[in-house]
Parts: C-alpha cells; structure tokens; sequence
C-alpha cells in the first residue's frame, strides 16, 4: 500500500504478443493474449473489486470479490484468474455480483476489528476500500470465534505483524516467494485455523524472513505495516528518488509527512527494481537525520586539537587558505582529492572539474580504485568500453548463469531476487566462489557446479574454462570472425590450448577438480543464451584487471555479447561506482574514459573549462599515501569517502592522513577519515539534494531533495564555493546545468538531460543521437574500439605474492552481508544492528578444531601486515584453509591486516588474499586498543568544540 | 617516495606483458602502460633508479623503463 496510489492493475501485464478483443461492460478491449480479465477492465478504467489480487504477483483467484459473468458462460469465474480471449462478453457489475461480493465482504469483517478510526492504515486500506466499494452497509453475523484476540509479532525492527487483521490472502506468502524468493513464509493449518507463518511458526526475526519488505508491500491490510506509519501516521505526499546503497540503484517514491521521511516504497514504475526493495533500502534511512549527524562546519589546526565550529565563509575560506598555502610551499601538485561512489554524478563532475582546472593538476580518484578500478581498465581494453554490456532485465533471458565472486543476494540482494526468478524458471547456475553463497542452494534454487576455488587462482581458473571451450571445439567462430580482432583471437586461442592452461594441469592450482570444470565449461558454452555476473571476487585480487580481461575473452569467444540473456555484468558494490568513474574521476581519465594527454580531449576541456589543463596522470589514492609520507602531497579534499577505514594497509594510511598538513572531509558523520581532518564541511545525505546516479546497469536515475540540508548546502554547492575561493570561478544555480555540461562534453552522455530523466524515468548510457532514448544493451552491432572489433587479450596467470606459510597457514578473504552496508557508517545507525552487530570470522571446523576455537570465541588474526581480534563463527560455508570476514565495523581492524599488494593494472588492493594465523586469544590487540584510545579522544575533541543547541 | 613499492608495481606490470611472445610488443606495452596511467614523480624515481642500477626489475621491465623519456 501507498499513498497517491500506483495504478494496480491486479494481475502481472502480458507479454504475449497476439492481441484479443474482447468486450467487457458495453467497452470494446484489446489485450495482449494471456492477459486477465481483471487487468483488461483495469486498462479501460473498470475496476473491479479484488484483495487476493495485485499486479506484483500473480493471480492465485481465492478471495472471490472480482468474480464475474462472461456471456454464454457458467458460474462466476475469477476475473484474475480467467484470461482474456476473442470475443468475450465480460459484465463485471449487476445485482447478483454485488451480492456475491457484498456477503464475501460481510464474511470478511465478521472476523475483522471495527477499529477503522484507529488503525494505521485508516485511509489506506483495501479491504476498508472494498468494503465501501461493495456497499456493506451491515454485518449479520455474532461468530462464537474470532482471531481478534490474536497476538501481534513485534519482534522486527522495522514492521509489524498483527494477525488480528489478517484476512488470508496470501499475499504476503506469495510475495515472499514469488517477487523476493525467499519462501520464509506460509500458510499454517487449515480452514478456521489458517494462518499465516513465517518459517516454522517462528516470529519474523527468528524466521529465515530478510526483511526486505515485499510482504509489507503487498499486504492490503495493516496486518503487516511499517512501525514509523503506526508511529507517525500516513504520510501525506511523494517524491520518486532513488535508493543510495547499492549499484542495483532501486528507485523509491520517498512518502513525507512534511520534511520528514515517514517510508522509502519501492516505485513500481523503477527500470532496475520493478518495486521490489531490500531491507537497507526500503527500511534503512533513519541514519539520515540520525544524533551523530554534523551540521555545523569545523576547523582545527591540529587533530590533536578540538574543533571548532565556524561559519561557512569561514570554513570555506580557511580551508582554500590551506590549500593554496601548501601549494606555494610544495608545489603545485602536492594537493588532490577523492570522490566517492556515493556522491552524485554532479557532484563528482564538479569536484574533478575543481582539481584539474582549479588545483591545476589530475590528483583525483575515487573509491572505485578499490573496488571495480579493473573492470573499467579490463572492459575498456577488450571491448572498448568501461562498463557492464547489459540491463538487469537481460537476466531474464539468460540460459545458463554464470557467477564469479559475487553474491547476489547480500551484495545486489534486488537483482538477486531477480536472478533467483530466472532460476526458478529454469536457467542452469554455475558458481565460481571460494565460500558457499546463499544462491548455491536456495529454495528451488541449485547450483548445477559450485567450483570451489582457492582464493586468488581466478585466472588458472578462467583459462582453463577457455581451454575446454577452445580445445572441444565449443567456439562461436562466426561471432569471433565478424565481431572480433581475429589476430588477437588466433594469438589467444594458441595460447589458452596451451596444455599448461588444461584443467587437468591447473587443478593443483585451484583446488577444482578438472571434470567438474570441464562439464561447467561446456554448460555455460551450449546451453543457449550465457550471462557472467561478477564481482570483487574477481576485481580485488594481483590480477583483477586479467581476470576481468579472461571473463570477456570467454564470452567472445563462446558470442555471448551483444544480446539479450547474455554478456559481461559487473555487480558494483556501490550506488554510484558506475557514474563516479564515468564522470572523470580517474587521475589519468577525462569525463568519458578519455585520457587526459589525448590532444583533442585535452583542448576541448582546456576551452570548455578556460582553464591550463595538465596533460599528465595525477596520482592514484594508495600513491598519494606514499608521496604524503615522502612529502610531496600534503593538502587533501576527501568527499564522502571514508579511506581510513576502508582502504588496505590501515596503518599505513593512517600515517599518511597523519603526515597531511590540511585533511578536509565533506560527509554527513564524523567518519574514521574524519578524525584525521583538520576541516570538515557536513554534508548532506542523499534526501537532501538533487542530482542523479548511475547504476551497475548504466542506468541514470533522478535523486531528488526530499528534505531541506541540514547544513544548509547541498554537497555540489560546498564543492562550488570552495572553487571560487580557490580562485576558479564557478556558478551553477542547479545540479541539472552541471549535467547540461557533462552532455556538451561527453559523447556518451550527448543525450542526456534531466528534462528526459525525468520524462523517461531514467536512461541508460550512451544515450545519443544514435541512440537518444539510450542503450540498454551495448556492442549489439560493434564494439566501442577504435576498430569496432573485440580484442582478445592474454591472460597469462602469475601466482600473488600473498603466499602461505608455516607462519601464516590460512588465507582471509572479506565480503559484506545483506543488512550492512560497506562501511557501515549509515547501516550502522539504524536498526540494522538487529541483524549483525559485529563482523565475525567464518573458520572451517577442521581448522577451528585444530586450533581449539569454538563460535564465539575471541581469535587473533595475524598477517604480515598487522594483527586483529574478532571473535568466531564456525562455519563450514568457508573451506579448510580460508577464513572469512566482513569489514562493516571500524573497531574490527580488517584492513589492519591486509596487505599493500595490488592490481598490476590499476593499483585495485587484492583484498580478498591475505595470509594470516589463527589463534585463540582473550583480549583485544593492541592495535585495537591504541585505535580506540585514539577514536575516544578524537569523539571528546568533538563533543569539546560542538554547540548543542 | 619509496622506491621499492614502484619497482614491485613495475614488475607486476611486467608479468602481465611477459606472456607476449614479441618481446618489442611486450616492451611496448609496459612503457605505454606507466606513461599513461603513473604521476610524472613515480616515473622519475623509476626511471632514476633503472639508470643507477635498476637490478631488481626484470629485464623486460628495464627495457621498457630504459625507453620512457623524462617528464
């Protein structure tokens, strides 16, 4: 249910392609064949009354209210369960219906609370809609028994299930298996007793429910009902925005009682998410106007000392004193900044705009240097671009799934439920993961192979799939001779036939045995339409960016690009990784991916700009670490990023903020960064702005101010000011001129406006005059090369340097969890905590057993890096010789221990290789307790410097 | 800054471009590769210490570093 009701046509559309006509109340209809005729009626404006139906799911026909008559016919079919067909005469109101219809009603509330004035859902509720459309003026019936005095389950944070209003729909069940494919819950008993149940008869925390919201969503009813309305009351109107957790980029119609954020729905009408929503998204947005927030501006000249709020002007004016003082004493390059994928594609634009023309040199780069920085060097050398070839919806066309180091349904968890729908209907599942992901066997969901690899073998593992493809002859040698580099082909195929690439040989290597890999090799090359997905699994490693390089040979090679069903898919981790890259964050990239020394690029922006462009690289994030510690970077401009928690090698970064003579942070909290800074310029959460974001799929959607900044400015404007007082003048009114810049500047973006945005929902790039409602499927004719063709490149596999040993036996690999969200400083605050309130590290029970480590013990992690402590969870998801651990907690020291080794290619960290010791320990490490020392300190110089007022 | 951290970079690169059986291709590629993507002090201190003595870089990185012109 929402406000400003999303039309409901009952039934899910059609995609038939045979039309019918049919006539229903006097009106002729055309319809796609297999639509109902429910939802026929619904498209001419005939709303016949229904509340066991609902256009998310499909019809199931048990409540009766939308029966019918069809001339000629017999009974009272369902109008959501009967199809349309040629020449139907369809009467949806006369006086028998409406006697059916009212006595169902009468039944239904016979068994209901008269509590209308009361209840949460007073205005917004179907079944009091129904009741008023059937006319039910009385109840005759005294039943002896009731479910009135049914007990409610208050145990999720965010809903609550109160079966004294259930009227056994199954909505909510179908839902939950249907749109999230969960299958938590139930209808339990029979008749009188039937009742709806999640899992086990269990309450909804202790049940397998993921809380991501879709019973709530399709409940008529206020049987399940969001706590902040039951709180708060209906909220009153709606602004489509979207969602800034994921790179699924979920679109939401953000409900408001005034300024304030009463639910985030999930919006029907959203290209990425078709109304579904996860548990961050949909519930998780309290974090937004959360106590911790820092709304005033603050300096300070040392972090040994107290903050200090201060004005914007002169927040603004200090810290563009600093900077420019440190570029006379060090030069001019001596000072940069960092984007972040949270931050908007405006805001990023601005701020690249801010360090090439006005610092004057390219010392930008964004988050996604630690995350898909090899995918966009590894895309663009093979096929031309730096992005995924696909829409979300291409999965549904999908044969066989092939997945690399992802894990859906905690990372992507929309797209996962998307995926799992495909897998349902029978598309083949091939997993490629060191741990054992949810999606390996979830309800009628199993992996056809699961190969099981040591962690950091990608690329032994992905060329000894190119060899069976090569050597049994399983290629699309007509795809490869008119879409691809044949020399570059021929180059590779001599190399992957190579028997060194075998799976035979490469199995001492991997760990996956050679006919599993095989049989998994020819799966994904015969069994139709063949799609990768990957993830960090694949970018975070020594040789991320040849893995990403292996992953589009394979699927050239077998013609599985430039189509529906197929393609390379990165998952990205963030919201807007893609359009933080896209908008020239690079320090070597113009907006675009075009190279800054590229004379024509070079002259466009140099006029565009009025600016001296520099025509060098600028320096990488883990470079500018080094050059602070040898003193030749000393000024940085951080925006909504949090590098001293999130970036390897900890210490060393910390020594470097340390080394930094001016740290500006622009975030919303005072972040692990933060306690480094000597400014800081509070920013504004995603309600509070406008601009757009760029999701996995290229998808750029609308973010829109929901709310009024609570300091004030919106992130694009802070960047703004301190150009102009950096001397470069700039003067935007609104994010949508940014935009119009970016358009005028980047072929890819040529299309773009936010006049289309907003008419078309959202649009994919490129989006030009080739393609001017944009592109939901890339290199359909050609790739993006100079050439046209797809290059094969080889993918020689070079073992990492991280190696085990006697001293450090085990291998840690990270990864996230569904109710976290990466840093973790939005999850964090909100209720979230419910589900996982510290990381935890996953030991095999072979190695926990070896060591005596039980579940919960504390365990100290040792690597050649630094030490940490967390406490255990024995798992045998994990193998014997890998641990595993989420990073959503700055107290947990991951990056403590993992290494400075890096992406030959893009300096991506290889997170997910660090050899480490496991030992049973009673106390936390020193590192952690100096670093809380310091976290304490650094909160009392905060609490010393803030006004309460 | 630290010589060390470059010539380990350095060197991964070279890896990647080892398995290119034109030994020029391969150099090639190593050279354009640090041209376009390292910051004009990263190529200064690599390429002062191959002149000095470069013995932990890899011949085919040396030769690649060899021909990268001064920033």
């Amino acid at each position: 249910m929402s406000i400003n009701k999303e039309k409901d046509f009952g039934t899910p559309a059609s995609t038939n392609e045979k039309m019918v006509t049919l006539e229903i109340d006097g009106f002729q209809v055309t319809a796609p064949a297999g639509t109902s005729v429910m939802r026929a009626a619904a498209s001419i404006g005939i709303e016949i009354p229904k509340l066991c139906a609902t256009d998310s799911i499909e019809p199931f026909g048990s409540c009766r209210l939308c029966v019918v008559q069809i001339e000629g016919g017999r009974g009272m079919p369902a109008s959501c369960t009967t199809p349309v067909a040629d020449g139907l005469k369809i009467t949806t109101q006369n006086k028998k219906l409406a006697d059916v219809r009212r006595g169902i009603m009468e039944l239904y509330i016979s068994d209901h609370p008269l509590d209308c004035l009361t209840c949460s859902a007073n205005g917004d509720c179907e079944l009091q809609d129904m009741a008023g459309a059937v006319g039910l003026r009385e109840v005759r019936y005294n039943p002896i028994e009731t479910h009135l005095n049914a007990a409610k389950d208050e145990s999720n944070p965010y809903f609550s299930f109160d079966p004294s209003k259930c009227i056994v729909c199954s909505r909510c069940v179908r839902a939950c298996e249907e749109t999230q494919g969960t299958f938590a819950l139930t209808i339990d008993g029979r008749g009188f007793d039937s009742k709806v149940s999640p899992s086990q008869n269990q309450d909804f925390m202790d049940s397998e429910c993921v809380s991501c919201g879709a019973c709530v969503q399709a409940c008529p009813t206020a049987t399940l009902m969001e706590k902040s309305v039951i709180d708060n009351g209906l909220p009153e109107h709606a602004i489509v925005t979207t969602c800034a957790y994921c790179g699924v980029g979920c679109s939401f119609r953000a409900e408001m009682k005034g300024e304030q954020v009463i639910r985030m729905v999930p919006n029907k009408d959203g290209k990425a998410n078709h109304g579904h929503s996860c548990v961050k998204g949909r519930f998780a947005f309290g974090y937004a106007t959360h106590k911790d927030r820092i709304t005033k501006p603050m300096i300070r000249a040392s972090i040994k000392d107290a903050w200090q709020e201060v004005s914007w002007e002169e927040a603004i004016s200090h810290a563009a004193s600093e900077l420019k003082r440190i570029q006379t004493k060090y030069g001019k390059d001596s000072i940069g900044g960092i984007t972040s994928s949270r931050c908007t594609n405006e805001e990023v634009y601005i701020m690249q705009k801010l360090i090439r023309a006005g610092f004057g040199n390219n010392n930008v780069d964004t988050c996604a240097r630690v995350c898909h920085s090899p995918t966009g060097y590894g895309l663009k050398q093979t096929f031309g671009e730096s992005s995924g070839t696909q829409d979300f919806d291409s999965v549904m066309k999908a044969d066989v799934i092939l997945i690399i180091g992802a894990n859906p349904t905690d990372g992507h968890p929309v797209f996962g439920s998307q995926m799992k729908k495909r897998l349902r209907q029978g598309a083949k599942l091939i997993v490629v993961d060191p741990r054992e992901i949810d999606l390996i066997k979830a309800p009628h969901v199993k992996a056809s192979h699961h190969l099981k690899l040591r962690p950091s073998t990608n690329v032994a593992l992905i060329n000894a799939l190119g060899h069976v493809i090569v050597t049994e002859n399983l290629l699309d040698e007509a795809f490869v001779n008119e879409r691809c580099d044949v020399a570059s082909f021929a180059k590779w195929k001599t190399f992957i036939a190579q028997e060194h690439n075998s799976p035979e040989a490469s199995e001492s290597i991997t760990g996956v045995p050679a006919a599993e890999l095989r049989a998994a090799a020819r799966l994904y090359a015969t069994a139709g339409n063949g799609a990768i997905y990957y993830g960090l699994g694949v970018t975070e490693h020594s040789q991320g960016s040849t893995m990403v390089i292996g992953i589009a040979n394979l699927a050239m090679a077998t013609g599985n690009l430039g189509h529906d069903g197929a393609g390379v898919n990165p998952l990205r981790g963030q919201n807007n990784v893609q359009g933080s890259c896209d908008m020239g964050s690079f320090p070597h990239e113009f907006p675009g991916y075009r190279h800054v020394s590229d004379p024509e690029t070079h002259q466009l922006f140099e006029k565009a700009w009025n600016a001296e462009l520099n025509a060098e690289p600028g320096l990488r994030i883990p470079n500018m670490f080094d050059a602070a510690l040898d003193k030749s970077f000393m000024g940085l401009y951080c925006e909504g990023e949090d590098i001293a928690q999130s970036d390897p090698d900890i210490k060393h970064v910390h020594a470097a903020l340390r080394a930094m003579e001016c740290v500006i942070v622009q975030d919303i909290f005072l972040n692990e960064t933060a306690k480094f800074a000597h400014v800081f310029f509070p920013g504004s959460s995603f309600l509070e702005k406008n601009g757009t974001f760029t999701n996995a799929e290229r998808r750029i959607s609308p973010v829109r101010k929901v709310m009024s900044p609570l300091a004030g400015y919106q992130d694009w404007e802070v960047t703004q000011m301190l150009s102009n007082a950096m001397g470069y003048p700039m003067n935007y009114s609104h994010p949508s001129e940014i935009m119009d810049e970016i358009a005028q500047l980047t072929p890819s973006f040529a299309g773009v406006s936010y006049e289309k945005i907003d008419r078309l929902g959202s649009v994919q790039w490129p989006c030009n005059d080739e393609a001017p409602e944009g592109t939901p499927i890339m290199h359909t004719e050609h790739f993006l090369r100079d050439n046209g063709k797809g290059l094969f490149m080889l993918t020689e596999f070079v073992p990492t340097a991280e190696r085990v040993t006697g001293k450090y036996p085990l291998i840690l690999t990270t990864g996230r969890i569904l109710s976290q969200y990466n840093v973790g400083a939005q999850t964090r605050r909100t209720e979230n905590v419910a589900w996982h309130s510290e990381d935890r590290l996953e030991i095999h029970p072979h190695d926990a057993e070896d060591r005596g480590v039980n579940t919960g013990d504390w365990v100290g992690i040792k690597s050649r890096a630094g030490e940490t402590v967390l406490r255990a969870l024995v798992s045998d998801r994990v193998q014997p010789g890998v641990v595993y651990t989420t990073f959503h907690f700055p107290e947990s020291g991951a990056n403590v221990i993992t290494t400075d080794n890096s992406d030959w290619a893009t300096n991506c960290p290889e997170y997910k290789v660090t050899a480490v010791q496991i030992t049973k320990v009673s106390q936390t490490s020193e590192w952690q307790q100096e670093y809380s020392a310091f976290s304490e300190k650094q909160l009392d110089l905060l609490e010393q410097g803030i006004s309460h007022d | 800054m630290k010589i060390e951290p470059l010539i380990k970079m350095a060197n991964d690169i070279g890896n990647f471009f080892n398995s290119e059986t034109d030994k020029e291709i391969a150099a090639e590629g190593i050279r354009k590769h640090i041209l376009r993507s390292w910051d004009p002090r990263m190529r200064r201190e690599i390429i002062a210490y191959c002149q000095q003595d470069g013995a932990a870089l890899s011949d085919l990185v040396r030769t690649a570093v060899s021909r990268l012109e001064q920033a």
